[in-house]
């Protein structure tokens, strides 16, 4: 391991793996990432592997289409060999209101000025889509062709090889002890097989993170919050799109081998860095699945797991620098959404580490609470 | 023997070649391989191939055994239906 770096990643998910590559790209030098177990064995690894581009807000649409750009194009751009499986079979998003349409009809004019190629449809319309779908109830849906489904495990594996290739050095099974500042600078990182000398931080430790930046002695507005998961056995192909509901709660598709994933968003659930399954979740979940999916009924659940979400005060991504100590980074708080929208967030966070104008027209810095400037983002699961 | 015939992995059909090349990249825990392989991802949750992934990793990098750390697992232990979920229907002669 390096003991001199110019960057210092800390976190082996998908944002922290596509920060490496994006500055390594740039022409960074000396870049080095930290992961305390394997690379994608937090949230990354535990997601519901769903990729969407419709949003509510113009940013979101931006950063989510222009990431949709780079999956669609990975491993051209990365020059890598990795199937991240992408399946682009769309997402249908479902409304069980008329307030609840209305919302998605504004949403889609705001994702059209960015030409993601969005519909409104009638139940009828919804069905002739997913054929098993229950539409009782239904008001009406949105509908993106070319959402889908990426491999969160491959998308961050080859984001990990093409930094390599461009002489990052990424350390597996290495955890931070601790961040040493001096004059409120970063001075290095303290890990379990020694010091690095570096001035710059950036932290990406997902459900991890506030507990990473009090080392540095800054503390985030952020919490971690327990989701949980599921996949079934492999069945033949019944569902093209991921069916999303806000409203009812639920997110679930058919992944590119036949298996069923799906979750949906817990209510009360403490901040906590609980990642235990529960038996409460398995039953909800099935009632809401088969209510939706009829057909599901007789397909076999095989496993079920947890994850952390990171939340910050707006369900929004917080890709910042941190005033208060120089040369400290953080890409944290992206409430559910980090694996989707990580090809954007890398290229962003580079351009901060680097002091270049942003790739792109977006207010996602931390300071943005202090001004009062809350991101109103309607459509989070 | 040959590496591309023999099935570690039964319910992801993943074969020892692919295993081999896993560990060779660097991926040297069982989670890892289950991971990029697909391996101990199906129905039995690795209680198969989990071991012989083991078995083949100490073997290529000299680790002993005990050392080495088997995948979670997880529940539902056993394949259950969303329907006996639901139902409450789990009797021992279902199916």
């Amino acid at each position: 391991m390096k003991n001199r770096a110019n960057v210092v990643i800390i976190g082996g998910g998908v944002v922290g793996c596509s920060i490496a590559y994006n500055l390594a790209k740039k022409g960074v030098k000396d870049v080095v990432l930290l992961e305390k177990s394997y690379l994608s064995s937090g949230a990354t690894g535990r997601c519901g592997a769903g990729v969407r581009q419709q949003w509510g807000t113009k940013q979101n649409c931006l950063l989510a289409s222009e990431s949709m750009n780079i999956f669609e194009h990975f491993a051209d751009i990365l020059q890598i060999k990795r199937d991240i499986e992408l399946k682009q079979k769309g997402y249908l998003l479902l409304a069980y209101s008329d307030k609840e349409l209305e919302q998605f009809k504004k949403n889609i004019e705001v994702q059209h000025s960015l030409n993601i190629p969005s519909v409104l449809l009638t139940p009828k319309e919804a069905k002739e889509i997913v054929p098993d779908l229950n539409i009782e109830k239904l008001v009406g849906a949105a509908y993106c062709a070319k959402d889908g489904h990426a491999n969160p495990f491959q998308v961050t594996l080859g984001y990990a090889e093409a930094a390599q290739r461009l002489g990052v050095e990424i350390n597996k099974f290495t955890e931070v002890k601790d961040i040493k500042t001096k004059n409120d600078a970063v001075l290095g990182v303290q890990t379990n097989k020694g010091f690095i000398e570096c001035t710059k931080v950036v932290i990406a430790a997902g459900g991890w993170t506030q507990n990473i930046a009090k080392m540095a002695g800054v503390d985030l507005p952020i919490y971690s919050e327990r989701h949980e998961i599921l996949v079934t056995e492999s069945v033949k192909n019944i569902l093209d799109p991921m069916l999303m509901s806000f409203s009812y709660n639920i997110y679930c598709q058919q992944e590119p081998n036949g298996s069923f994933i799906m979750g949906y968003g817990p209510e009360n659930e403490p901040p906590s860095y609980n990642m235990e399954s529960s038996w409460e979740f398995l039953e909800t979940m099935s009632k809401k699945a088969t209510w939706l999916l009829p057909p599901l009924k007789n397909i076999r659940i095989i496993r079920q797991w947890a994850g952390l979400y990171n939340v910050s005060p707006d369900r929004q991504p917080i890709v910042s620098q941190i005033n208060q100590v120089e040369g400290l980074y953080v890409a944290c708080g992206f409430s559910g959404h980090g694996f989707m929208l990580a090809p954007a967030v890398g290229i962003l966070m580079a351009d901060i580490v680097t002091g270049d104008n942003l790739t792109f027209d977006v207010i996602l810095d931390l300071e943005r609470f202090n001004r009062g400037e809350i991101i109103e983002e309607p459509s989070v699961v | 023997m040959d590496e591309n015939k023999v099935i570690i992995c039964r319910c992801e059909d993943v074969t020892l070649k692919e295993i081999r090349n896993a560990i060779r990249e660097g991926f040297t825990t069982v989670e890892e391989i289950k991971r990029v392989t697909r391996s101990g991802m199906g129905p039995c949750q690795g209680k198969t191939c989990g071991l012989l992934i083991a078995k083949e990793i100490s073997q290529m990098t000299g680790k002993p055994m005990e050392e080495l750390e088997l995948q979670n697992i997880r529940p539902p232990y056993g394949g259950i239906t969303f329907e006996e979920v639901t139902k409450g229907t789990i009797t021992e002669n279902n199916k």
